[in-house]
């Protein structure tokens, strides 16, 4: 059994579900993704927790220029693609609601960069990996651009730019390590045992520095990401923050860093500082918000760079904690997405200011939304909880190198007491006080919604309360890559 | 061989039907006729007696003359597909048409094969010849008119360049003959400077034929002025084998000497996708912006040229097949959309995507094409021509393609955000059988060499 049927499966499900009528189409929608999600368990449970690659495929594709169809799961894909097939049939029931036009191109795009994602977290070849990368961006833009809110076509062609660009550098990156390559492959472990000098090196860590940047995003080339989070209808929104940005974060781990560790290790500081600045001024911003799609998409900034903190510190803790927040991250914004879609489709607006008193017309709704501003903001016995002691560990055991590195640290730390301001400020602002005309007439949550803020609650608490299953399958992954690339730092 | 042979006398044949009037007869001919050149040329892959030279070495039917004559051909009949009815409504003489367009396609043949740098004049002006003509065939329109004045005359002018860039060759190796040039060009550690020249010389004309900068400023005028069909050819067929004599004469003789020439084909390149993308940036005319992406192109195709060596075949093959058929898809939209609303203004494909869902996604597959987006044709193309210089340590100008790549995003996605985002209040556009089969075609052509570009990239 190899990883392909997880690659292929989507994209015939997104042709068969773009045919259909609208009405059938979501239906089919969530078929095929339950379907996707039954058999990445099913691979869950042949996994062998430790360092090898399993599932493996390996055919010629263009064999002329050393590139093969070739990808496989280990420990840090497994988390991944276990995030993407759990997640994509969530957004697919937060938009049960949702009426769209042309329904079936809707899903057919949501299925066709579900094999994107796929194939970005499971490749093992350079082409392969940049092909699924931009497989993954074009649906996305027809979904913000099709189905989005007024100012979607200036917003997505801005956000369509700035990842296109940067994954142009990374394409000629990945062209440079091709053919510096002695086998004359796109094999990525063919590129890991190269040892380019340290010149070259800095050039391949920037141009994927770039691309990676880009998609997380990192302060200070985030600027497309909060309009095309508010533009985005809330399904792309989601697949947006919960998944794709995920692409950034592994391409750190897996392509950036150990393709060009010396060139890393040169300006690990320097990025790690910018990490933290995007924290703080994500914070601060999100913090002054007062359009709560706006606000999640900021808080989803400062998230997103203190994961990156951890992974640029480069040690186990570190990058063990980015793996399981990834996976919480996700679960988490859609929660918090999936919760500001409701209030904007009974209330008509995504202002905080006018809202107020929701908990005592809608009390289910209300619990729904603490529990998952808790998992947010990282309470103990919520999922946020793990990932962020993790993490910020990480970043401390690199802080402890050096006085200037352990201040970094200390503010990167200190933003965890900012996010929980601004999170449950908010939710005592719109849920919290007396009820006005508009949220009077608050209706409970009922059926599909019901069902799937039941499914994400559920998840936050059980992770919350014991991480380890999830933890074990990255970990021997984690420690073998980090142990490997950590030695070449000073050669 | 007999791919010249053939597609030489198919049009006289043709002319004969038009004197019989035999109008309906006269697409089916010259299709199947292109058929049987195609399977003629195929025939010849790989065949020993074929790598030797013909008529005193003059031609060299070898497997470079297979593919691209293949490619040629087959762009030929899609475009050829599209002018049903077309020709109808600008004359009644229309077997002169089609004889003129395969006259164009003979010379073609001889640019892709020939071995002599007599045959590779003559080719070029036997197609020359036959353009200058199309580019005029709406008489009574203004625009028309300029266009053919204005092919002709840079058309005779970089002739001249290109003739006497052949003349100082001849005048420093004493020989036309290819085999002849090279021998000169790796026995005489001293070259004349005139053989320098002649190069020069040589680059000029060959540049103006292909529309690159600065050499350019005939194409978007011509290319607006000539009636759409005609510019789908010019920039498609006469595009690829333009650039496929480019290669066949540099690759043959000159590659010793590129530490010459390879600094001023980078300069060019350079200028030629600056210009290119940064004018069709500001064009309101699909038509224009389609010239002025062409040019850029152009830059796109010269890659393979600046990083010679032996993959160049295969990127411009590639290259060129992809941009052929996503522009083929380009102006055939265009036709239609044009005989609707009369405009070929970007406001005009406007809510094309809810009318014709079927129009505007092939559309935007030759879109997403021409802009490079992976799983489409043109970015395997791209790909081969990053690789290829990045192979030289062309690293500056790698740069210099990316970002003019992501330049050319704005103009593309101008057309998908017409049709799909923006709408207005018009009937649905009629697309005939003919145009449906060539969108077809073109669109799945496309996307089969995005997803396993093997297909094409095997051959040479």
């Amino acid at each position: 059994m190899t990883v392909s049927i997880l690659l292929f499966l989507p994209i015939v499900a997104a042709v068969i579900v773009a045919l259909l009528k609208n009405g059938v189409a979501k239906h089919a929608a969530l078929f095929f993704s339950v379907a996707q999600l039954v058999i990445a368990l099913i691979f869950l449970s042949k996994f062998i927790p430790d360092a090898s690659t399993q599932f493996r495929i390996d055919a010629p594709w263009i064999p002329k220029f050393g590139i093969y169809f070739s990808a496989g799961i280990d420990g840090i894909s497994m988390i991944l693609v276990l995030l993407t097939t759990l997640l994509v049939p969530i957004i697919i029931l937060t938009t049960y609601q949702h009426e769209y036009n042309r329904e079936g191109a809707f899903y057919g795009l949501i299925l066709f960069m579900q094999a994107g994602l796929l194939v970005v977290f499971t490749a093992l070849d350079g082409f392969l990996f940049y092909v699924g990368w931009e497989a993954a961006l074009i649906p996305i833009y027809f979904i913000c651009a099709l189905w989005g809110g007024e100012n979607r076509i200036r917003v997505t062609i801005k956000f369509f730019i700035y990842t296109f660009a940067g994954s142009l550098f990374m394409l000629v990156a990945l062209i440079y390590l091709y053919l510096q390559s002695p086998a004359g492959t796109f094999d990525l472990h063919n590129f890991y045992t190269m040892s380019l000098d340290a010149k070259h090196q800095t050039w391949v860590f920037w141009a994927f520095f770039l691309a990676f940047a880009i998609k997380m995003p990192l302060f200070p080339l985030h600027t497309w990401q909060p309009d095309t989070y508010t533009e985005a209808p809330s399904g792309g929104t989601m697949m947006l923050s919960g998944i794709m940005l995920k692409m950034g974060i592994y391409g750190v781990i897996r392509w950036m860093i150990p393709n060009a560790p010396v060139g890393f290790f040169h300006f690990q500081t320097l990025v790690i500082i910018l990490a933290v600045i995007g924290i703080v001024y994500a914070s601060i911003i999100a913090f002054k918000q007062k359009d709560g799609k706006r606000l999640v998409a900021y808080s989803s900034i400062g998230h997103v760079g203190l994961i990156a903190a951890g992974i640029l510190a480069w040690n186990i803790q570190g990058v063990q904690g980015a793996m399981i927040q990834m996976l919480n991250h996700g679960i988490n914004v859609v929660g918090m997405f999936f919760i500001w879609d409701i209030i904007i489709r009974r209330t008509g607006t995504r202002d905080i200011d006018q809202l107020g008193g929701i908990a005592k017309v809608a009390p289910k709704f209300a619990i729904a939304f603490l529990i998952i501003v808790l998992g947010t903001v990282g309470l103990p016995l919520t999922n946020g909880f793990i990932g962020e002691f993790l993490l910020l560990k990480g970043v401390f055991t690199y802080g402890a190198t050096h006085f200037g590195n352990l201040v970094i640290s200390a503010i990167a730390g200190s933003t965890i007491i900012l996010g929980a301001v601004y999170m449950l400020r908010m939710y005592k602002n719109v849920m919290q006080g007396q009820t006005n005309a508009l949220t009077a007439t608050f209706a409970d949550i009922k059926g599909s919604e019901q069902l799937t803020l039941g499914i994400i609650c559920a998840l936050i608490i059980v992770i919350g309360v014991y991480p380890q299953p999830i933890l074990h399958i990255s970990e021997a992954a984690v420690t073998q890559l980090v142990n490997e690339i950590s030695a070449k730092f000073t050669m | 061989m007999n791919t010249i042979i053939i597609i030489s006398v198919l049009p006289i044949a043709l002319l004969y039907l038009g004197l019989y009037k035999a109008q309906k007869a006269l697409l089916p001919v010259s299709v199947i006729g292109l058929l049987v050149a195609l399977g003629a040329s195929v025939y010849q892959w790989d065949q020993h007696d074929a790598a030797q030279t013909q008529y005193h070495g003059m031609l060299l039917f070898n497997n470079f003359s297979v593919v691209f004559s293949s490619v040629t051909i087959i762009s030929t009949i899609l475009i050829l597909l599209l002018s049903k009815g077309y020709f109808e409504k600008i004359s009644r003489h229309i077997a002169e048409y089609y004889a003129i367009f395969l006259f164009s396609l003979a010379g073609i043949i001889v640019m892709v094969s020939f071995n002599n740098l007599v045959m590779m004049f003559i080719g070029i002006e036997i197609m020359s010849v036959s353009l200058y003509i199309l580019a005029g065939i709406k008489k009574s329109d203004f625009a028309s008119n300029e266009a053919a004045l204005k092919y002709f005359l840079m058309g005779a002018f970089s002739t001249g360049f290109l003739l006497f860039g052949m003349a100082l060759l001849y005048g420093s190796a004493g020989s036309f003959n290819m085999d002849a040039i090279r021998d000169y060009v790796a026995n005489h550690p001293h070259i004349d400077p005139m053989f320098y020249t002649g190069i020069a010389l040589i680059i000029v004309g060959l540049c103006f034929k292909v529309g690159a900068a600065p050499f350019h400023f005939w194409t978007p005028d011509v290319y607006e002025g000539s009636p759409t069909l005609v510019t789908a050819f010019m920039s498609t067929v006469v595009k690829t084998a333009g650039f496929a004599a480019f290669l066949r004469l540099f690759s043959a003789c000159f590659q010793p000497l590129s530490d010459f020439w390879t600094p001023i084909l980078i300069v060019i390149t350079i200028i030629t996708l600056f210009i290119g993308n940064i004018t069709a940036l500001y064009q309101q005319s699909f038509k224009r912006m389609l010239a002025f992406s062409s040019i850029s192109h152009a830059g796109y195709l010269l890659f393979a040229i600046v990083s010679l060596g032996s993959a160049s075949a295969n990127s411009v093959l590639v290259y060129a097949t992809a941009y052929s058929i996503a522009s083929i898809i380009a102006f055939g939209a265009l036709i239609l959309v044009q005989q609707q609303n009369g405009s070929d203004n970007f406001e005009s494909f406007n809510g094309l995507g809810k009318r014709n869902p079927f129009l505007a996604f092939v559309l935007t597959v030759a879109m997403l094409s021409l802009a490079g987006i992976p799983l489409t044709a043109g970015f395997i193309g791209k790909f081969f021509m990053f690789t290829g210089a990045v192979s030289r340590f062309h690293i500056g100008l790698v740069i210099v393609a990316v970002i003019n790549a992501i330049i050319s995003i704005f103009y593309y996605f101008r057309v998908i955000i017409a049709m799909y985002f923006r709408s207005a209040e018009r009937n649905e556009v009629a697309v005939p059988v003919y145009y449906k089969v060539v969108f077809a075609v073109s669109a799945i052509v496309t996307i089969l060499i995005g997803v396993y570009p093997d297909l094409i990239a095997r051959f040479i």
